[in-house]
Order: structure tokens, then sequence, then C-alpha cells
């Protein structure tokens, strides 16, 4: 998508801005076989043009499907990959800019990162205490160590756990736990902005709900900004504020949360809508969308998703769409433009958030 | 105080640990292992205070008796209770020659597989953790180590040793030259598993928390990567102890390792081979044994640790 | 014995009976009871879900089932009946027979359950030919008949390609045509969406939900995702530590459940379109197998317990259309002062 609005004046202040973000992995075969065996270089365009601007204190979050890209913007953003092409501000900051550690490492104290899978996050070695520290004395925050043992009681105590649970070892926590040390690790570095990559997709719904209850808990009390990944769009509607969808590498769409879900204007946020399970029972069928995702090496010409779109013409096949405004934020469809989609008609979503 | 006093609780704790966990009980549900664990552990307690523990000093010509030359085992005619295996050529004990040459074979057997280890884990961590051309480097490097076989990068080492140093220097640094012979051999086995398992850990997500923080990536390989890749790495050092072991008594019955003066396990067979058929097998059977029962045990102590270490078999 | 597939069973005589099954983990420390005293039953053309959490025991029915426990896990007591018969004690090769003709599986991933250095063809015609009378050619006729029905486009081009040349969700519909060939009487699906992506579980769902109306076969679903049970089932078990804390109709289950577990276990899923600030929130994790509480199981974390549930275990008993093992549906409790406000 070309570009994201700035933030209107007297809405929320900008904290992360991403523009034109894009990731191309070299996956080649080795240059042996390549050499022997006449095989060509292969790049996967993991991330290809994203934009987007996440407002302080705010949830963006960024859905999809697997092979979409979006755990690897979570990953260009917090500095575990770099960026190809296009640019990360962080309060204004480019993250490119930074070189040495010493310029990176204030940056890095304000963004952390929760991990999908709290069996491998933490080390099974260490102990809990020693987990939760390791980003304290990595900044040098705190050098002393009783006043380091009170701060690790209580960001365990933040997380709901016991400040005794820091003598333990990892392995002795079930993983709604672990997520919880996770977050507790997470945290200590008094961070502003959480990334999150699917950061309850590897619990049980009763866990899940317990975590993102305490995130949804510790953004109101720390004024935390999330950027959340995640495929499941209930989670997805109940965490954030803002939703971006990605389908091989692009935003397709992305809106403020609501709207958005109320009105798609997307035929493929459409077709995920749809394709929740009804678990209220009205008798509603989930429409099954014909084709699966293609391979990320070899992607559709034009409109990425022309090949499973009931709509797409010649135009869609050759052309890639520019983003449009819509009533939510933008979208990214010839379609819509030509005003050639059936209405779609509102879901069941309310238009404000109540209270 | 406080600090002393949590440091002994932790200790208790990780032993309380140990004694409860799988390792522990697994090694007292096998009567073999429990057998192995105690024949290296005498071959070791008696390697390390030899002094203490040989009825003689076979290397203190003072206590030397020519006359005491190939005595039988105290069990034969003409045995000498002095001597419970009997003696040699020049009247040594061959009980006193065993634990001695132990000494010496099992110095070096340690010596060679930390040193193969301490290389062998700093190249694969560096190329598991990296990756790239480095990794390709140290890798096509492993590749053409592989392809000499172990002895035979032994006897290079060895025969460029004697060629360059003075000849009397040798008796000071054979010592050094076997442990890097040996060493040399072993390293790949280390790194190709390190490298192997640090490519696993370093997509595991705790070590990409390490590097969220800001973690340098030396301090990331020695406290998150390294801890986590030892378990197979301490399999291979201690199979590969046993073949140091064979290894150096190889090099030494060719008579290109330990000097006659202070004889390994190795020497020690080669020298009673002269005798093997002249009646007195006892100065060659019995150090052969030792090496064989040594071996052995060290090596069903590695295979139980693999065992023992691998989730999926316990 | 082949014949017997296509048998009516007399009666109401359901198609599977579980009664009081039990499955023991034994290890070093003492025996684990992973599976306590679960009793249900399947009727023929009846998808039966069954739903909880990791660790509540469902697939280890499931495997029970199939005869297929791991050791050292085994069945410790109860029985299993299919169609009659009891096969919870029979040989390892009867029970590979039974396994080849009566009962289909389909797994979690799909790309386990499949042999990748065989052609998809190779493997679905080799277990036709080895559990029916059909000669060759007419077995891979029936298999490329199979792959199309389970909605693989260009089957019989595709039924030459090895198990790493389909996606996920393709591979997921050989694993259910290659269940089907047996044409059998249940299918135990272990799973069959999680590994897959929104828009895939619900083309696999329509594919199985086809596929019971059209054989006729039972299905017992195993799986910890509601709305797939929401959309499949017809009746549903929701497992707790290892024992059903309630079972009934899918509907009641869903929209009106008795049990406080499954009450906040539908409370604690998000949906789209509700807005609230937090998610219900049963506080706590299900018990370890080595640490269940006694009485009844989900006491210390339900927000109704009392001492009852502290002291003696519930068994399933009736209420309203489902049947739930908690005391606050016990007649001596159902006085106007306890809790019959909350619910309804």
């Amino acid at each position: 998508m070309a570009e994201a609005r700035a933030a209107a004046p007297g809405e929320a202040q900008t904290l992360v801005a991403v523009d034109d973000l894009a990731k191309i992995f070299d996956v080649s075969p080795p240059l042996l076989n390549r050499v022997l065996q006449g095989e060509k270089r292969v790049f996967l365009k993991a991330v290809d043009g994203v934009s987007f601007r996440i407002p302080r204190g705010k949830t963006f979050s960024l859905v999809g499907e697997s092979g979409c890209g979006k755990s690897t913007v979570a990953r260009l953003v917090v500095g575990l990959y770099h960026p190809t092409r296009g640019t990360i501000r962080i309060d204004g900051v480019d993250m490119a800019s930074l070189k040495t550690r010493a310029e990176i490492a204030p940056v890095r104290k304000r963004l952390q990162m929760i991990f999908q899978d709290p069996y491998a996050s933490l080390n099974p070695r260490w102990r809990v205490a020693e987990i939760i520290a390791e980003p304290i004395r990595a900044h040098g925050l705190m050098s002393d160590k009783r006043q380091i043992a009170e701060r690790v009681g209580e960001l365990l105590t933040q997380v709901g756990l016991a400040p005794a649970d820091g003598e333990k070892f990892p392995h002795e926590f079930s993983g709604g736990q672990r997520q919880r040390i996770s977050i507790a690790r997470a945290l200590a570095s008094n961070p502003e902005f959480l990334i999150c990559d699917e950061p309850t997709s590897a619990l049980d719904v009763s866990v899940q709900a317990q975590i993102l209850n305490l995130m949804k808990r510790l953004q109101r009390d720390l004024g935390l900004t999330y950027l959340f990944i995640s495929h499941d769009l209930a989670v997805v509607y109940h965490i954030s504020d803002m939703v971006g969808v990605m389908y091989l590498g692009r935003l397709v769409e992305w809106g403020q949360a609501r709207a958005l879900f109320r009105r798609p204007q997307h035929p493929y946020t459409r077709m995920l809508l749809d394709a929740i399970p009804d678990l209220e029972m009205t008798g509603r069928h989930r429409i099954p969308v014909a084709g699966e995702v293609p391979s990320p090496i070899s992607p559709p010409s034009g409109c990425h998703f022309h090949p499973r779109c009931p709509f797409a013409n010649e135009r869609c096949r050759s052309e890639a769409p520019q983003a449009l405004a819509t009533v939510a934020g933008e979208v990214a469809c010839h379609a819509v433009e030509e005003n050639r989609l059936p209405d779609s008609a509102p879901r069941r979503v309310p238009a404000q958030k109540p209270l | 105080m406080a600090v002393e006093a949590g440091a002994a609780a932790r200790l208790a704790d990780a032993l309380r640990r140990f004694f409860d966990g799988d390792i522990w009980y697994s090694f007292t549900r096998s009567p073999v292992i429990i057998v192995s664990a105690v024949i290296t552990a005498l071959f070791v307690v008696s390697a390390v205070f030899a002094p203490l523990v040989a009825p003689h000093n076979p290397f203190d010509l003072a206590s030397i008796d020519l006359l005491d030359s190939f005595i039988p085992p105290v069990w034969l005619a003409d045995g000498d209770p002095r001597f419970l295996l009997g003696t040699d050529d020049q009247g040594r004990g061959i009980l006193s020659t065993i634990i001695y040459g132990a000494r010496i074979s099992l110095g070096v057997g340690f010596a060679s597989v930390l040193f193969a280890m301490v290389l062998g884990i700093a190249l694969g961590l560096i190329s598991g953790y990296f990756g790239g051309t480095v990794d390709a480097v140290i890798m096509r490097i492993a590749d053409v180590q592989l392809t000499f076989p172990a002895i035979l990068i032994a006897l290079l080492i060895d025969g460029l040793a004697r060629a360059v140093l003075p000849r009397d220097f040798h008796g000071e640094v054979w010592f050094y030259v076997l442990v890097l012979a040996i060493g040399l051999s072993f390293w790949v086995q280390y790194a190709r598993t390190v490298r192997g398992s640090a490519m696993v850990e370093r997509n595991k997500e705790y070590v990409q928390a390490a590097r969220v923080i800001g973690i340098p990536p030396v301090l990331i390989m020695l406290r998150h990567v390294l801890p986590n890749v030892m378990g197979p790495v301490l399999v291979i050092a201690t199979i590969n102890l046993a073949i140091a072991v064979i290894t150096e008594a190889t090099l030494s019955f060719l008579g290109v390792g330990v000097p006659l003066t202070s004889p390994s396990l190795g020497t020690l067979i080669r020298v009673g081979n002269d005798f093997l058929f002249s009646g007195e097998w006892w100065i060659t059977i019995f150090p052969g044994a030792a090496l064989a029962i040594l071996v052995l045990a060290v090596n069903l102590l590695g295979d139980w640790l693999r065992d023992a270490l691998n989730p999926k078999l316990r | 014995m082949s014949g017997a597939v296509q048998d009516r069973l007399p009666g109401n005589q359901p198609l599977l009976q579980v009664d009081r099954l039990r499955i023991e983990i034994p290890n070093r420390r003492g025996t684990l009871l992973a599976v306590d005293d679960v009793s249900f039953h399947i009727n023929e053309g009846e998808v039966l879900g069954v739903v909880g959490e990791s660790g509540a025991g469902k697939s280890l029915t499931g495997s029970a089932i199939i005869g297929l426990l791991e050791p050292p896990c085994h069945i410790a007591g109860g029985q299993i009946h299919l169609a009659g018969r009891r096969i919870d004690n029979l040989s390892y090769e009867q029970m590979r027979r039974i396994r080849g003709r009566e009962i289909g599986m389909v797994f979690q991933d799909p790309l386990t359950s499949l042999n990748p250095l065989y052609t998809v063809g190779r493997q679905l015609t080799e277990t036709i030919l080895t559990h029916t009378d059909l000669g060759e050619k007419a077995a891979r006729a029936r298999a490329i008949e199979l792959l199309q029905e389970v909605g693989i486009p260009a089957a019989a081009e595709r039924i030459d390609q090895y198990p790493h040349q389909f996606s996920g969700g393709m591979r997921q519909r050989v694993v259910i045509a290659l269940a089907l060939c047996i044409n059998p009487r249940l299918i135990i699906a272990d799973e069959p969406t999680t590994a897959l992506d929104v828009s895939i579980q619900a083309q696999i769902i329509a594919v199985l939900k086809k596929l019971c109306r059209e054989h006729g076969a039972a299905v017992m679903l195993v799986t910890h995702d509601m709305g797939v049970i929401a959309e499949t089932a017809d009746r549903v078990a929701v497992m707790y530590a290892g024992r059903i804390v309630e079972v009934g109709p899918v509907a009641d289950v869903v929209l009106r459940a008795q049990h406080p577990y499954t009450a906040g276990l539908m409370g604690s899923i998000p949906l789209v379109g509700h807005d609230v600030e937090a998610l219900t929130q049963i506080d706590g994790a299900m018990p370890r197998l080595n640490a269940i509480p006694a009485g009844c199981a989900f006491n210390p974390r339900c927000p109704r317990a009392f001492e009852r549930c502290r002291r003696e275990r519930p068994e399933l008993q009736p209420v309203g259309a489902t049947q739930a093992a908690c005391w606050l549906y016990d007649e001596e409790q159902a006085r106007p002062a306890r809790g019959s406000g909350t619910h309804g």
C-alpha cells in the first residue's frame, strides 16, 4: 500500500511509523548447485511495501494466513531482520540511522517482544529470576543485587505470579504461566512499545483469555503501544484499535478495527470474516473460499489475490492496485475503486465502542 | 554471609534436583552402568593418586632390583607376594606399571579430549551462530580434516615434531605432541555436532529474545546457546575418551607415542609383546586386559549417557 | 466380516459404546490416571465432538478406541464396543484388521500421516487392495474417485504425485480420502483442522460434513476448537482433567452451558462483534495429572464451588437438555438460595 496517512491533528501522537517496508529473502540453492546444475537464484518477497502508523498507547494488529509476511514485519520492526527497503521510525527516530551499539541501546530499551511459543522463548537452563533480570542487567538499569531482586519480584507480581516463582525453572510452569514470564521479561526494561508475535496462539482458550486480559490491563496501566500479530480475527477484534490485513507480503486493507470489521471492503477481508466459525449458532454457514495461498516465491501477477478472487478481471491480473481511502482506513483493490463489488451488508459489529 | 548461604542452598537444590532427576534414576536402574562407572572411577582415582595407590614406584630406579625380573603372578609357582601380577624384564611390578601407565594413558586421553572439545565447540558455535561464509570455510576445513584417518594425522604431527624439534627436546614435549595429534583428529566431531545444535538453538525464540534485549553475539553464544548444546557434547566426549586412550595406545605400540622411560598402557603392551612367546605372558596380557576393561567401561558409560540424555528414548 | 459393514445395527444400539474407560500412564513415581471413568456413545451417522484443553485426555480417548495407545500408556478399566463387539481387549493383529476395515483415522498433521516416499495414488490403492476385493485397475479408479470426492482438482493427474507436492489443505484432503477408502463405519478425527489456516479449515470441515452425510459414517471429532465443534458436531462432550464434565446436543452445550467449566470456556472465547473490556476468565490452569484435586477436579478454579465440591466427585446427571457432572444440579442442592439465578 502506498502510504498510510499520518494521524490527523488532534488524534493521538504517532509512536511507530513504517513506510514502504520490504524484506526479500535469498532462498537460492547453494552456489555449488547453481554453478553445476545451472539453477537460478531464488528470492522470496516476504514483505513487499508495507506502510502503517501506530498511535501511542494503541494496538495495531496485523492479521493474515500463514506465509503472508506478518511475522516478518514484526521481526523487522523489532530489529531481528534488516529491511531490504523502506524505513521504520520509532518516535521519530529512523532505526536505520542507528549504527553503533551505543546508539541502538536506548531505542532497544523502549521496544520489546513477546513470542509465540512459551516453551521455546525461555532459556530452559536459567531460573525465572535470571531470565527476567537479563534486560535489567543488559541495559544497566540497576546494579544492586537486592534492588534487581526487588524489581523482579515486582514484575512477577505485575503479571500475576508470585515473587517466589523466580527461584523456579521454566519447565515447572504451565504454558500460560510461561507466557506471563515472557511478558515480565519484556516489561523489565520499562518499554513503551511491545511487539507481540501470536502471543496466544499456542495457548488453550481459557488461558488465552487470561493473557489477553493481562495484556489489556498492562496497556491501560502502563500506557503501552502494541503491534499485535495474529491469525485469529476474533482475538484481533477483541484487542485492537486498528487492524491491517496482509496477503502475500502486502497490506490489502487497514483501518479502524470496528469500522473495518463492520464493513470490510477487500474481497480477501470479507472472505476471512466469512470463514470465522459461527459460535453463536445463528445458522450462518461458513462460505468456504476456493483455493489456497499461493507460494510467496512466485506470487501471482497484478493483485496477488486475483486467482482466488471471484471479482477479478483483466486489470486485476496485470496491475497491482493502489491504496484508496475508505471509511475505516485504506484498501488496495481495483474492484472497490471501480465500484464492481456487491455492497457488503454491515456485519453484526457495533459501530461505536460501548461505554 | 548471606551470599554464601544462598550459594550453599543453591548447590543443595541442584544436588536434590540431580538425584531426583531422570538421569540419576536411569543410572540406578542399570547394574551394568553402575559397574562401568565404578570401574572407570577406580581407574581415574588410582591414576590420579598413583604414588599413594601403587605398591611400588616403577620409575624409581633405587627401588628396582633386576633380581626381581620375570617373577610370575602371585598365584603361580615362583610367585612373590610383593608383586601381585608379577614383574617385567627389569623387575618392575606389573600392577604398579599398570597404575602408572593408566595415569599417562588417561592423562593424554583427558587432555586431548579437552583440547578437541574446546577447539571444536568454539569453531562449531561460530559456524552455527553466524552461518554464511564463515560457516562454509570452517566446514570445508572440517571436511578436509575428515579425509585423513586419525592415526595418520597423529603419525604426521609426531613425525613433524621429531623432525623439527631437537632429539633431546622430544623427551619433554611428547605429551603435548600426543595431545595435539589426537586432539586434532577429534575436533571435527564436536564442531559438527555443536554447529547443528547451535543452528537449531539460534532460531529458538529465547535466543531471539536475547537479541531483542541487545545482548552481544558472543555473550548469547556463551550464556544461552552453549549450555543448551552441551548434552550431545558430553556424550561424544565420553566416547572420545575411550577412543583417545586406544589411539594413544596404538601410537605407543607403534613406537611413536610415549617414550619408554614413562610407559603408558600402550607402551607396556608393546614391551611385553616381546616376551609373549617366551612364556612371560603376564607382562603384556595384564596391561592389555586393563586397557580393554577401561575402554569398555568408558564406552558403556558413553552409550548410556547418550540414551539418558535423549528424551525420546526415556 | 467385511460384509458386516453395511449391516444396520439392531434397535437403538449405538455404533460405538464406551463404558467407564480408564487409561493409566505408569511412571516411576506412581501411576497417573489420564482418563478416568469416561462413558459415551456415538450413533450411526452422528458427529460427536470431544472438546477440552490440552491434557484433558481427549486425544488419549481417541487413541484408546483405535488401539493405538503408546506404551506405557494403557487401558486400565472399562469396555469399548464397536457395533456390539467388544474391541478393547483384542490382540494387535485383530485390532489392525478393525482399523483397516471399520475405523478410519484423520490426524492433526497431514504430513506425518502420509508416507513421503510413495505417491498418493500408491498409498490409496494399496489400502484399497488390502482391505477390499477390488482388482488393481478398479482400486486405482476408486482412488481417483475418492480424491475427486474430497475436492482435489485434476485428481486423475495428481494421483501420481508425492505428498510434498500437495499443499497443507490438499494433503489433509488426501488423508481424509485415505480414511474413507475402506468405507469405515467410524472416523476418528483428531484435531483435523488445527494445523490449517482459517479459510482452509472451512473447506475441510465442509468436506468432512458432506462425506459423513453421504457415507453414513459416524465421526468422533477431537478438538480444542469450539468453533469447529459448533459448526460440525451433533452432540458434544466436554472433557476436563480426564473426565467428561458435560455432554449434550451441540446447541445446548454451546449456547446454554450448564457446567461452570463449560460456561467459563465459552465465555473466554473472544467473538467478532462482542465488545467486552475483559474476557471471562477461568483463573489458574488445568491441574497436572499428578495433582488432580479431590472431589470435583474443577473445584479450585470454580467460581461457584462449595463444600461438597471439595469432598465428593460429581457424576454426570441430566440437567435440562444436557448432562453435567456438577453438584449445583443435584436435587439436594437445588434450593433457591443457591445459585439458580446466574444461569438461565
